[in-house]
């Protein structure tokens, strides 16, 4: 069974994002993602500074398996991107909520938050997906 | 609920990951496809392959069948155990299945592929027609591949007594029985190692024992990223019905000498040959980040389109790999379309690794 952290927020697509202290966001996949994609090779995240809006891409992982978009479950500015992904891509399948995160937004709006998954309902849309 | 290996159970209590493969219920990896890879370039795994298909061949004529059935000549095969690649063509010269064939001291033994079963021991059977052959198909049969530097000492090391005594004898491209077990010097990983064909019944201990020896076990996500640094066709993605061992990369299996041997897919070759053989199977690099993958687009300037068939992140270098049927005419450069848009990569001529590092030009 994976490791579904009950604070977090998430998109069915497997994103999870993490509201910090600041009141930035946290963008990552999670660890059910991280096991359906297997060994992740490459993260091609995107351009500090950058605008992004919820539910469009952001990214892109690649795993010896597969190539997959990464969305973005929040509109806001890129405030800082994962260098270490760029060395390490392991640490999202050793990691996926801590040292794997992806990218780090400043949020522009709240809202988006009211329409994301909680812990509960992503388990069940991620059920719902294996049968 | 697909067919099961004699080691499915086992598998599964190493935490093997299950996925459906030809219709089998088989280990994708046991937690990391890149770890896997990496013990049998640097040290040894195994590999369950008892899903491929055993069929022995005997009777009078079974020479006299191989010769016509398959495009290499197993006239080749002058000592007892030698193995001979070889593909089995259709009339138009396109490839029904890659095989191993093995002269055994009774007759021949072949080990075809698991996905093509149904239809290679149909179209064996159907060529039979008029040859002295009985054909046997061994399900009973498990089989192993011990792979890596470290594969043969290993298993010598397993085995003992007589069977350790068989594998320091086999030379290259060679499979001697001992005690019901036939111990192959062959291998799908471009590293040395052993295909070991085992009875069903002696293969859990046997696979116990390798692993209590230090060697990994490995699923078949491995093998793949193994066989492509190989350089080596899988059957189905890089050749199949469609496509003559002339455009599969394949030409050296083919045995033109002598001229009176009339195999099946001969004339359809010959006319293949003579009309200029249209496309080629060539290796594909990108050293820069992005994963090539199966069936993108290859686009060669001035020249025109062909297809990856099997591409991979390449473990060992670091970077993507591919296989891509393109036309014959392409040099050494050409375009992906990944993700929309066009990759400039190079081609060169596979393996791309032998024996852990780095081959291609």
């Amino acid at each position: 069974m994976s490791n579904i952290p009950g604070e977090l927020k998430y998109l069915s697509s497997h994103e999870w994002v993490r509201v910090e202290a600041d009141g930035t966001a946290t963008i990552g996949i999670t660890d059910h993602a991280q096991d359906l994609l297997g060994d992740v090779v490459f993260v091609e995240l995107p351009e500090v500074g950058a605008e992004i809006s919820a539910g469009e891409e952001a990214g892109v992982v690649e795993s010896v398996k597969a190539a997959s978009d990464i969305f973005s479950p929040v509109s806001g500015e890129v405030l800082a991107v994962n260098e270490a992904l760029e060395e390490s891509p392991d640490l999202v399948n050793s990691e996926p909520y801590e040292d794997g995160w992806f990218f780090k937004v400043k949020l522009t709006d709240e809202s988006d938050l009211a329409s994301l998954l909680d812990a509960e309902a992503y388990a069940a849309a991620c059920d719902a997906e294996d049968h | 609920m697909g067919n099961k290996t004699a080691l499915y159970e086992t598998h599964v209590a190493c935490g093997g990951k299950i996925v459906d493969f030809g219709g089998w219920d088989m280990p994708i990896h046991y937690g990391s496809q890149l770890e896997e890879h990496h013990v049998v370039r640097k040290a040894s795994g195994m590999f369950d392959v008892s899903h491929m298909t055993i069929v022995d061949l005997a009777g009078d004529d079974a020479k006299r069948y191989l010769r016509y059935l398959l495009a290499n000549d197993v006239d080749k095969l002058k000592e007892v155990g030698k193995a001979l690649y070889s593909a089995m063509l259709n009339e138009q010269g396109g490839v029904i299945d890659d095989l191993i064939v093995y002269n055994m001291p009774e007759g021949y033994r072949l080990v075809v592929n698991c996905g093509t079963r149904e239809k290679d021991l149909a179209w064996m059977q159907k060529q039979a027609d008029g040859f002295d052959v009985l054909l046997t198909e061994r399900p009973e049969l498990s089989m192993v591949a011990v792979q890596g530097p470290e594969a043969i000492e290993k298993a010598k090391q397993v085995l003992g007594g007589d069977k350790a005594e068989v594998i320091s004898s086999l030379k290259v491209f060679q499979g001697l029985e001992s005690d019901g077990w036939m111990l192959c010097r062959t291998g799908y990983t471009g590293e040395d190692g052993l295909e070991i064909i085992v009875p069903e019944s002696e293969v859990v201990s046997f696979w116990q024992n390798l692993q209590s020896a230090g060697v990994k076990p490995c699923g078949l996500g491995a093998r793949d990223t193994l066989r492509l640094e190989a350089g080596m066709n899988l059957y189905g993605s890089d050749m199949d019905e469609t496509v003559s061992p002339l455009q599969a990369n394949m030409a050296w299996t083919i045995a033109w000498q002598p001229d009176d041997r009339n195999f099946i897919g001969r004339a359809a070759l010959e006319t293949e040959k003579a009309e200029g053989v249209k496309s080629k199977l060539v290796g594909l690099v990108l050293e820069e980040r992005g994963v090539l993958r199966s069936h993108q687009k290859v686009v060669v300037e001035g020249i025109g389109e062909g297809e990856i068939t099997s591409g991979t992140f390449s473990p060992t270098l670091g970077y993507s790999i591919a296989m891509a049927r393109v036309p014959a005419d392409t040099s050494d450069q050409c375009a992906v379309e990944m993700r929309k848009k066009l990759q400039t990569v190079k081609v060169v001529s596979p393996p791309f690794v032998r024996n852990g590092a780095r081959v291609y030009k």
